[in-house]
């Protein structure tokens, strides 16, 4: 009784096509990691885009409801910029459009350049936050021992998950490395 | 035909000049060059058993150290670096160094004697799948004599623990990582070759004795699951020498992603450690019930459901990193879906025991001791996989005492139940019924001290990988240090038995060692010569000789 058999000699061969792949799709994690991010705005990633002011102006905005706003910053490790926000927190009604502003101080004799990420959390409340103006939209250059102030304008969407009440807006700046500029 | 090794042996011959060193009908080499260059599948099962065993006495070793730690709150015997360090090589070495090539190695042994095949399907790559472990292991442990000490970020080396703030000696860590991954994934290249090209012509799939089948299944998770962990370890390194920013969010990237890489990588993993402990007892109950195991092909769908249902849930590991609601319900679903696969397993060994005419010989008793044992860990595990339930249990002593119950109770034990099983045919001696006993009841009441009060601890707060405590956990700790030290002192005992069996064993010269054992491996001789089934057993024998099937 002779089974037939369907896999050849060099059968182990196509195996180690397996192993090749998955190690492929370990690097593949990372851009499905950050687009599933981007759709759903986990992890407060969605941060980074600017909207158009025709599309927030027209909210309906309910006064009764507030949420308050904490602002934070942060500096990668060997970054020489002191950078704290002017304002610590804000009491704000979803619909409405404010500005504040962040302060920037370059600690060193150097042109530094650098480049803020924002996150919000939680991660829900990514998807309603929305940014007309932001110093993250771009790089900045930053004088030596020179006070920069720059300017955030946002809009909480009323469409924020009632449950919601606080969020936090934070910047983190690292250092664009002037070669590859 | 069946393509066999002597084919694939003619063949590279034909290429190689040295041609004879591998040469069916001459002996072993002499002396240690025997065990370099073999490529006999029976010598390399028995140096991946050895290798382990050292491993697993290392690792308890460390685990010791911890026990004795913790035995009082306040710190007594080490620095918290120091015991940070055994924590994570404990970890390490017991996943990578003893469960792994325990089991690889009584793949080795058995499966080629379980189908029928004169040896593996690739015997030199299988000597240098061995031979790469005793360098990685070395290279692993050598960390801990670096400026810096060792890896002291837990075995689960989560970023940036393990790149921003680790020790110079990672980067060594990282380096038996990979070595460590490239064996496992060509040890389970030449499983699945050797299972689906190897076998006797007159055994199907579903004639495969349960454990060749757990094997086939876990060769597959190792090799689909392996190369994730390599890719996270190769994003280590550059992160942490290259000036990537793959876990650094201040460069761009997420820390997070190393938890989803990581566990992708490790929910697979826990389960490439126990399907071929679900084989082993599956070989051995039936045995000493003198019934066909229960169930054969719902074993078979359920180990293969289970390794389907283990790539998709891996983020129950990681309730509480911030997930959405619907992922958490997802997650939890998911995974308290895995115990009805296990449940149909635990079902199927109860029902091959109900009314079959049980003896309680050693191994059978370790196999008792794993149905049970181990399903006290399953149950742990539902609980911790409840994700509200999780926000309390996550990091605790509670999930220490769930994972100790399913990898020492659970994948050790049934180590310890293979070798007590199959060790009479292998080296032709009986080991010492009365110490294996007295063994037996030292080993399972000692563990049980050992892990069980551990949950008490979760449930009350405890965390892990601390070493020290708040005063009110103190009676468990000690109480679960003497467990600890008793359980420690049992592998000594372990040890004595083992060696004297194979020095001073009494001689067993029937084939079938155990009078209601079924399996091919039953009928060569005993001791197992160097080469069997250079003729491969026919149909009749096959099904003759199944576990599963027909009358004992």
């Amino acid at each position: 009784m002779d089974e037939k058999r369907t896999v050849g000699k060099y059968f182990w061969l196509k195996l180690l096509m397996v192993p090749i792949g998955m190690f492929g799709f370990a690097f593949a994690l990372i851009p499905l990691y950050d687009v599933l991010c981007d759709v759903t705005g986990l992890n407060g990633q969605l941060g980074n885009s600017q909207v158009d002011y025709s599309k927030v102006v027209n909210y309906a905005v309910d006064e009764n409801r507030h949420v308050m706003i904490d602002f934070t910053a942060a500096i990668s490790t060997g970054f020489p910029i002191n950078f704290y926000p002017k304002t610590k927190k804000m009491d704000v009604i979803p619909g409405k459009m404010y500005t504040i502003e962040y302060m920037a101080e370059n600690r060193s004799n150097k042109v530094v350049i650098g480049q803020a990420v924002p996150s919000i959390a939680p991660s829900l409340a990514a998807l309603h936050f929305k940014k007309l103006e932001c110093f993250c939209f771009s790089k900045q250059v930053f004088q030596p021992k020179q006070p920069v102030v720059m300017a955030v304008r946002f809009v909480v969407e009323p469409d924020l998950d009632k449950s919601i009440h606080n969020i936090t807006l934070s910047y983190n700046f690292f250092k664009i490395d002037k070669s590859k500029t | 035909m069946a393509t066999t090794t002597s084919d694939i042996q003619t063949e590279i011959d034909k290429h190689d000049d040295h041609a004879g060193h591998d040469d069916h009908h001459h002996g072993p080499e002499k002396g240690l060059m025997r065990w370099v260059k073999t490529t006999n599948h029976k010598d390399i099962g028995t140096l991946y058993l050895w290798f382990a065993f050292i491993m697993l006495l290392v690792g308890g070793a460390m685990a010791m150290v911890i026990r004795a730690e913790l035995f009082q709150p306040g710190l007594q015997l080490v620095e918290p670096q120091f015991f940070n360090q055994m924590t994570t090589l404990h970890g390490l070495i017991m996943v990578f160094g003893a469960i792994m090539p325990a089991f690889v190695g009584l793949a080795n042994w058995q499966i080629p004697l379980m189908v029928g095949a004169p040896d593996m399907a690739l015997p030199r790559m299988n000597n240098w799948s061995f031979w790469i472990l005793p360098f990685a292991g070395a290279m692993l442990l050598s960390t801990l004599f670096m400026q810096g000490g060792g890896p002291a970020f837990g075995w689960t080396f989560y970023a940036p623990l393990s790149t921003t703030f680790a020790p110079d000696s990672t980067d060594f860590f990282i380096f038996a990582i990979h070595m460590l991954g490239f064996s496992s994934i060509m040890g389970a290249i030449n499983i699945i070759a050797t299972i689906l090209n190897m076998r006797a012509p007159g055994m199907r799939l579903m004639d495969m004795p349960l454990f060749v089948w757990t094997w086939l299944i876990t060769a597959f998770l190792l090799i689909a699951a392996m190369p994730v962990l390599a890719g996270a370890v190769t994003m280590m390194l550059m992160d942490r020498n290259f000036g990537t920013s793959f876990f650094d969010a201040a460069g761009g990237g997420d820390p997070v992603l190393f938890q989803h890489i990581f566990w992708f990588f490790g929910h697979p993993e826990v389960y490439i450690m126990i399907l071929p402990a679900f084989g082993v007892v599956s070989q051995i109950i039936p045995t000493f019930a003198r019934k066909p195991l229960f169930g054969y092909s719902s074993m078979v769908y359920a180990t293969a459901s289970i390794a389907l249902l283990s790539f998709v849930v891996w983020a129950h590991h990681m309730f509480l990193t911030g997930m959405p609601i619907a992922g958490q319900m997802y997650f939890m679903y998911a995974t308290i879906m895995i115990s009805v696969p296990t449940g149909v397993k635990v079902f199927n060994w109860v029902t091959t025991m109900w009314r079959g005419s049980m003896t309680f010989e050693v191994p059978m008793m370790w196999a008792i001791a794993f149905v049970m044992l181990f399903t006290i860990g399953g149950f742990s595990g539902l609980m911790l996989g409840i994700a509200p339930a999780d926000i309390q249990y996550h990091d605790t002593y509670f999930v220490v005492a769930h994972f100790h119950y399913v990898l020492v109770t659970g994948a050790l034990f049934s180590i310890i139940a293979a070798v007590f099983y199959w060790l009479p045919k292998w080296c032709g001696r009986m080991f010492n019924e009365k110490l294996a006993t007295i063994h037996f009841w030292w080993a399972v009441i000692s563990v049980n001290v050992l892990f069980f009060p551990q949950h008490f601890l979760g449930l009350a707060g405890m965390p892990r990988r601390i070493p020290d405590y708040a005063l009110q956990f103190s009676d468990f700790n000690m109480i679960s240090s003497i467990g600890g030290f008793a359980f420690g002192a049992s592998f000594f005992l372990l040890t004595y038995i083992i060696v004297d069996t194979i020095r001073n064993g009494k001689p067993v010269k029937e084939a079938r060692v155990w009078e209601s054992a079924k399996g091919l491996e039953w009928t060569v001789a005993t001791p197992a010569p160097l080469h069997t089934f250079d003729e491969a057993p026919t149909r009749e024998l096959i099904l003759a000789e199944s576990s599963h099937t027909g009358s004992h």
